[in-house]
């Protein structure tokens, strides 16, 4: 229950980092928060030779907006992002999912960046990155790469991350006017990963139809998935097109290949997912109304 | 201290409940450990070592963190406060005697990782209400199943004081 051993460097410069990443061996991992590699290493289920602490560079700690999108430093912690006001103003989802991560003191620690690139199918950042068309930005010493968040997840803890690149900062699109979001997640316990969950955007224009729809499910599936027909089946519908609701949230269902474990069965996913898809929207078009 | 190479070991400065301690140690070593073994502060208690539990919940500068899930190299420049930073003297922190009076400890070794959250909750919500107490202790596990007098005993504090005073005096 204790970490083999490792070699240990703080950098406190993103240049700095990005040099020994380069300069590391083969078993070089960067630490963000550590909420999730440090359990790792704990139970010797991951083991390291090299790590490059990220946790001085403050220059990937910050929120900020530019136009029509919020900018958030990978090395961000989710409390920063739970009770930031700039956040709740630009993209309220955010405010919600960051509430949902871990617990307290997960949440004073863990980043944004960090879990993004752990990529766990069922955490809360993966599932509203792709929700919302996220731009992650990509930094190695050669090239700055920007990879949208539905092509970034591959497979669980699986990303398209080079070995010597860094995450150095999430875009998520400023919710537009008319914009009113969903998110519900079926959790054993508070702080949980989730068995299943759902996010989702309806952006509703001035004679109360749906304009655009977008709707991700996390949890049941190998990546978080964005469901494209979500938003053709409930573009143009109203609030009280209940049919529509129950259309999109079944194909999101009929699009997830869930699989089984000790908190619920594939099937049982599948069936949440179109439990909480058709909650979720109905989440959002209340927000709508 | 060089920051641009890898080291096996290095040397950490840190205050904690307010007295500085200077050790070199492995870079592999948590922080839960350098309390216990290096500084001989025991009130820290590990439990699950895998962020799990809550039993080594201490506060970093301010923020409640798991002890197990940080090294003890990158808390180099830290203030830290451990439960045995609570207490004023022979004085007991409100949360303490709440526990006390309430009968919130059995065997006692979840009682300082669920002290150290509640400081950090109240701190942040200085009125939880009991939904709110319940859901912020819930990265805390008591295997003797205590929770209804946990809950009762951080209700207690939250409804008679203010964050200041569940602040304690050396937060």
């Amino acid at each position: 229950m204790k970490p083999a051993p490792f070699t240990y460097a703080r950098p406190d410069s993103l240049d700095e980092a990005l040099t020994l990443l380069q300069a590391g061996g083969e078993d070089v991992k960067l630490l963000a928060g550590g909420q999730s590699l440090v359990p790792l290493l704990n139970l010797r289920m991951a083991s390291v030779d090299e790590i490059v602490d990220l946790n001085r560079l403050g220059e990937l700690a910050y929120v900020k907006r530019e136009n029509d999108m919020l900018c958030v430093g990978a090395m961000t912690r989710h409390r920063h992002i739970e009770v930031s006001a700039e956040v709740e103003v630009a993209q309220p989802l955010l405010t919600r999912a960051a509430a949902e991560v871990g617990h307290l003191a997960i949440r004073n620690r863990g980043t944004i960046g960090g879990s993004l690139v752990h990529a766990d199918p069922a955490a809360e950042w993966p599932l509203v990155a792709v929700a919302l068309d996220a731009r992650f930005v990509l930094r190695s010493r050669e090239a700055t790469r920007t990879v949208p968040a539905r092509e970034f997840f591959v497979a669980p803890l699986m990303t398209v991350i080079e070995p010597q690149e860094i995450l150095c900062e999430v875009r998520f699109p400023v919710a537009p006017a008319g914009a009113a979001w969903g998110f519900q997640e079926l959790c054993r316990r508070p702080g949980d990963f989730a068995v299943a969950a759902v996010a989702c955007q309806l952006t509703v224009v001035d004679d109360g139809r749906c304009a655009a729809a977008s709707l991700a499910v996390g949890g049941a599936h190998d990546t978080p998935l964005h469901v494209p027909e979500a938003a053709a089946i409930l573009d143009g519908t109203r609030a009280d097109d209940a049919a529509a609701i129950g259309r999109a949230a079944q194909h999101a269902a009929d699009s997830v290949e869930p699989s089984s474990d000790v908190h619920g069965s594939a099937e049982y996913r599948r069936r949440m997912v179109k439990v909480l898809g058709v909650r979720a929207l109905r989440e959002a078009w209340d927000k709508a109304g | 201290m060089e920051d641009s190479r890898f080291v096996a070991r290095q040397a950490v400065r840190v205050r904690v409940n307010g007295r500085e301690y200077e050790r070199t140690v492995e870079a592999r070593l948590l922080l839960a450990d350098f309390l216990r073994h290096d500084l001989g502060l025991t009130a820290t208690h590990l439990g699950c070592e895998h962020g799990v539990c809550g039993a080594c919940t201490i506060i970093v500068d301010g923020e409640s963190v798991r002890s197990c899930l940080l090294f003890a190299v990158q808390a180099d420049g830290a203030d830290i406060q451990t439960l045995e930073g609570l207490a004023d003297g022979d004085k007991l922190h409100p949360l303490q005697q709440a526990f006390w009076d309430h009968h919130a400890l059995q065997c006692g070794f979840c009682t300082s990782g669920f002290l150290m959250t509640a400081v950090d909750v109240l701190r942040k919500t200085p009125h939880p209400s009991e939904d709110e107490i319940r859901h912020a202790l819930s990265g805390n596990l008591c295997r003797c199943t205590g929770y209804a007098n946990i809950v009762k005993a951080v209700r207690a504090v939250a409804e008679r004081s203010g964050a200041g005073e569940a602040d304690g005096p050396s937060a």
